[in-house]
């Protein structure tokens, strides 16, 4: 046996788990792909985010909140461990509004969720000048927004290299440029790549983004994921002019305005648009006007992993004993609690958490 | 003709000179004349400062591609080599401390 | 928004030979350029200058009037300072004129975007005073403006060509510090043969060597170890040189060593391109036509594969007629029966680039720099960094960008690609085309968000 575990992908949530594993003294290979992989650890919008997940499942509101509460302590410990700074600012993000109608609808339905959440939901309503106040640069059609005060963002590209730096320093194998074909159960698993190589282990994780709606039937999963592109723009470096982060735009700690995203139907056209690109500056110009005469300098497209209803997915395989389905749109909100809950639930232990409304049941048989 | 300076005209140019403002002081440019062989021949080494270490920078491929020679005219950054002279131009060096950009 | 049946891209000597053979055929033809008069790099502002400087420059230079005469007397649309930011499939051209942006469609595009100089790593290179030998070249061209005090640095001819240009204007460079060795040069040798075949080109450069040795310039070749010292500007030379350490003071440092194509907006479009072990370079993979392996696009010029401008015209001109016989403005024979002498001729033009390619091979220290040597200007990450990331699992420079930045300032990679691929590559053991390039997107050029919001609405037509 090579290790006690493979992960099957070497982004964010694959990596989160090798690291959660290989902390509790776990042997861990992870077998990542190649430079033009599709890859949303590279390409995401980078919030720790709350605000607006869960509405219809507050399971998933309490799970994003659980990974949020241990992002800066799963920060701090990847810096101490590999000298690399992981950014992160948890002071609040905005859902900002152009009309009193969607900012009071929305403003309805929170209410509904943080009923269900004993009020753990902390959030205030901003007019347009309380927000001016906060955001000088907000411009005069955003009528206000809602201040949740469990956002923040971090920088997503650090915390992958961070992490794949302390997953090889902790004595992860990692092993690059495979693509899995197959993976059976003889003895334990045996995988099979592309390339030739066989690795085996116990326990298998399937970590792979949208590689494992392919992968995931031959091991017993529904895997119903699919791609949905979302565009991105990154602007110069600029001084300061964007306090708290927004679904429409935030400033990274290099000085970049980062603006996002669309949500598209393309299937796994991962490229950018014009009109995409069009339309998503006409928003942030709306939202902070200053940010007409800034200069775009990189646009790209990503492709979210989503599942029907957009909640992540923790599923053991009953086919394959020992094999486990992790996938989510989220990597980046939830590569804490992955980090540092998940490994307890793979290993069964007293302290695992309940993720049952997470497993494939909830999807119909199709 | 200041004989100390890095870079020389090789003829008088015909064309007019025209004030513009390089962080508030006045330069008199040849109209027309590209932008940053202007100011490299009125003795301006340093172009900007970078965002990431705050280095000097001065023009370097002059064909558009590097954005060594970026400057800031009007609120927005542009290649100082991809502009032309014109009378009043208001420039600043892009870095600078004492400049706040966009936010202005 | 205008519809054409051919835009180009870059008004060079390709660009401008391709669209007046076009629209000589028939075809409607869009040029957009960045630059405010047609020329390209090669003849930039070849019809602008005086007498004086057009002298000096020699009538290789003005041959180029040629070509912006005849694109003149030609119904081509030429749309100067014009930046494509953004060229999408079917085809639909973004691009920036006076801060407003515009949009153009058309049946087929050419690519003529030229060369850009090799990124030349060295310590000190991103010091004010620190050029490439082409911006000298442009600051003499389009301005009158010379270097007082400068050193040239690097291999190949156009070193000597600006040398010789500096000399004739009574400003000749302190010295040549020139990377190419002994060895090079008789490993050049058995390439002669071949070479004589574009025998004016050689006579030519044999003619510079003699000028610059009568004029005293010093040579120092096979020099190593270059650095460029100074605190806020380039004010030492350092190098050894036959096992001594010579300090030049100077003021301007002129780095060159070769050109290679510039590719941004070909694989912005999906074009393939391979490896070139002799040009040292990646180059887009086309038929000799210029015809890529995306259908509609063709390449030509030095964007195509270096050859020179007399090289570029001519490539020019083939994919032009290639297009015109697509477009079924000329019937196959006549296509083939125009191409025959252009092909000959651009086979002689082509001749001495295996002699110069090693003869003039790049400079190993720029290929390989040491740890400490920035090679991302923009981001001013370091060739360490990019080592350290290959050590963290990068097998590509997408991996590399993301882990650390590299690539993603506003020249999009153009002076670092290839260097953090021949980094990537010494360090994983793969070759160049296993290790790959940056994934180039829109913008090609930045843009501010403001022209780019104005484009939500139904654009504006193309001007002029």
């Amino acid at each position: 046996m090579d290790s006690d575990y493979a992960i099957i992908g070497g982004g964010i949530v694959g990596l989160a788990v090798a690291w959660g594993l290989l902390r509790r003294g776990l042997t861990v290979t992870v077998l990542d792909g190649d430079d033009g992989s599709f890859r949303a650890s590279r390409g995401n919008f980078g919030l720790v985010w709350v605000q607006s997940k869960g509405m219809k499942q507050p399971r998933y509101a309490r799970w994003s909140q659980s990974s949020a509460r241990l992002w800066a302590e799963f920060a701090a410990e990847l810096e101490q461990n590999t000298g690399n700074a992981v950014p992160l600012e948890q002071n609040g993000g905005y859902d900002l509004h152009f009309s009193e109608d969607t900012l009071q609808a929305t403003v309805e339905k929170y209410e509904i969720l943080k009923a269900e959440l004993d009020g753990d939901y902390p959030y205030d309503v901003l007019g347009h000048n309380a927000l001016r106040k906060e955001e000088p640069h907000i411009g005069p059609k955003v009528v206000g927004a809602i201040l949740h005060h469990q956002d923040g963002h971090a920088n997503p590209l650090k915390l992958l290299l961070a992490l794949a730096r302390d997953v090889r320093r902790r004595g992860g194998r990692v092993l690059t440029g495979k693509t899995v074909t197959e993976v059976t159960q003889p003895d334990g698993f045996e995988l099979a790549c592309a390339d030739g190589t066989r690795v085996r282990a116990a326990k298998v994780v399937l970590a792979a983004g949208l590689g494992a709606a392919r992968l995931g039937r031959q091991m017993g999963f529904k895997a119903p994921i699919r791609p949905q592109r979302g565009q991105v723009l990154i602007t110069e470096k600029l001084p300061k002019l964007i306090n708290r982060p927004s679904l429409i735009a935030r400033q990274v700690d290099e000085g970049g305005i980062q603006i996002g995203a669309t949500n598209e139907e393309v299937g796994h056209d991962d490229g950018v648009t014009q009109s995409g690109l069009s339309g998503l500056a006409a928003e942030a110009i709306a939202a902070y006007p200053a940010l007409a005469r800034a200069q775009l300098v990189r646009s790209w497209g990503a492709l979210r992993v989503l599942s029907p209803d957009g909640l992540p997915i923790y599923q053991r395989s009953a086919e394959m004993p020992g094999a486990s389905l992790v996938t989510c749109h989220s990597g980046i909100t939830l590569a804490a609690a992955h980090a540092m809950l998940l490994p307890d639930w793979l290993e069964g232990t007293a302290a695992a958490p309940d993720l049952e409304v997470f497993s494939e049941s909830r999807f119909a048989v199709s | 003709m200041n004989p100390v300076l890095p870079f020389l005209e090789i003829e008088a140019s015909s064309a007019p000179r025209v004030e513009v403002r390089f962080d508030g002081a006045p330069l008199l440019l040849p109209l027309g004349a590209n932008l940053a062989a202007a100011l490299l021949a009125a003795g301006i080494e340093r172009f900007r400062n970078t965002p990431v270490s705050g280095a000097p920078r001065a023009p370097f491929c002059m064909m558009g591609a590097c954005f060594d020679c970026l400057v800031e005219i009007d609120g927005v950054q542009r290649q100082a080599c991809m502009i032309e002279v014109a009378e009043g131009l208001q420039i600043t060096r892009p870095g600078s401390p004492e400049v706040r950009h966009v936010a202005s | 928004m205008s519809h054409r049946d051919l835009v180009i891209v870059g008004a060079g000597p390709a660009g401008m030979a391709a669209a007046t053979e076009a629209a000589n055929a028939g075809l409607s033809v869009t040029l957009l350029d960045e630059q405010p008069r047609a020329g390209g790099q090669i003849y930039r502002d070849v019809d602008h200058v005086p007498d004086h400087r057009a002298a000096l420059l020699g009538p290789d230079y003005t041959a180029g009037r040629d070509l912006t005469v005849a694109l003149r007397s030609s119904p081509v649309e030429h749309v100067t300072g014009a930046v494509v930011w953004s060229i999408e499939p079917g085809f639909c051209l973004s691009y920036s004129r006076d801060g407003r942006g515009a949009q153009l469609t058309a049946d087929r595009v050419l690519l003529a975007t030229g060369a850009l100089e090799r990124p030349m790593p060295l310590p000190g290179w991103t010091l004010p005073g620190v050029m490439t030998a082409g911006a000298g070249q442009i600051l003499l061209k389009q301005s009158g403006v010379l270097a007082r005090s400068a050193v040239l640095v690097g291999a190949g001819p156009l070193l000597y060509l600006i040398a010789v240009q500096m000399l004739r204007a009574g400003q000749p460079p302190l010295a040549l510090v020139e990377t190419q060795t002994g060895r090079n040069r008789r490993a050049a040798l058995r390439h002669l043969g071949g070479a004589l075949r574009g025998w004016p080109y050689m006579a030519k450069g044999l003619r510079m060597l003699a000028e610059l040795k009568r004029g005293g310039v010093p040579r120092y070749i096979g020099a190593q170890d270059i650095r460029i010292e100074g605190d806020t500007r380039a004010e030492v030379l350092c190098f050894s040189h036959r096992g001594r350490i010579r300090r030049l003071a100077c003021e301007t440092v002129f780095l060159h060593h070769g050109v290679v194509p510039n590719t941004q907006a070909a694989r912005a479009l999906g074009v393939a391109h391979h490896w070139s072990t002799q040009q040292q370079c990646f180059v887009p993979t086309l038929d000799y036509w210029g015809r890529s392996d995306v259908p509609g696009v063709f390449v030509a010029g030095d964007g195509a594969g270096i050859g020179g401008a007399k090289a570029a015209a001519l490539s020019g001109r083939l994919a032009a007629l290639a297009i015109a016989c697509d477009a079924a403005r000329l019937t196959p024979d006549e296509r083939d029966q125009r191409a025959r002498p252009l092909r000959s001729a651009r086979a002689r033009e082509q001749a001495p680039r295996p002699f110069l390619d090693t003869a003039y091979p790049p400079c190993a220290q720029a290929l390989s720099p040491r740890d400490e040597t920035l090679v991302c200007r923009c981001e001013e990450v370091t060739a360490g960094t990019v080592r350290a990331h290959a050590r963290a699992g990068c097998l590509g420079p997408n991996q590399t960008k993301a882990f650390g930045r590299v690539g993603m300032g506003p020249c999009q990679g153009r002076y670092c690609g290839l260097t953090v691929t021949a980094l990537l590559a010494e360090a994983t053991g793969q070759t160049p085309d296993q290790t790959g390039y940056y994934r180039i997107r829109p913008p090609l050029k930045p843009v501010t968000l403001g022209e780019l919001a104005s484009l939500k609405t139904p654009p504006a037509t193309g001007e002029n």
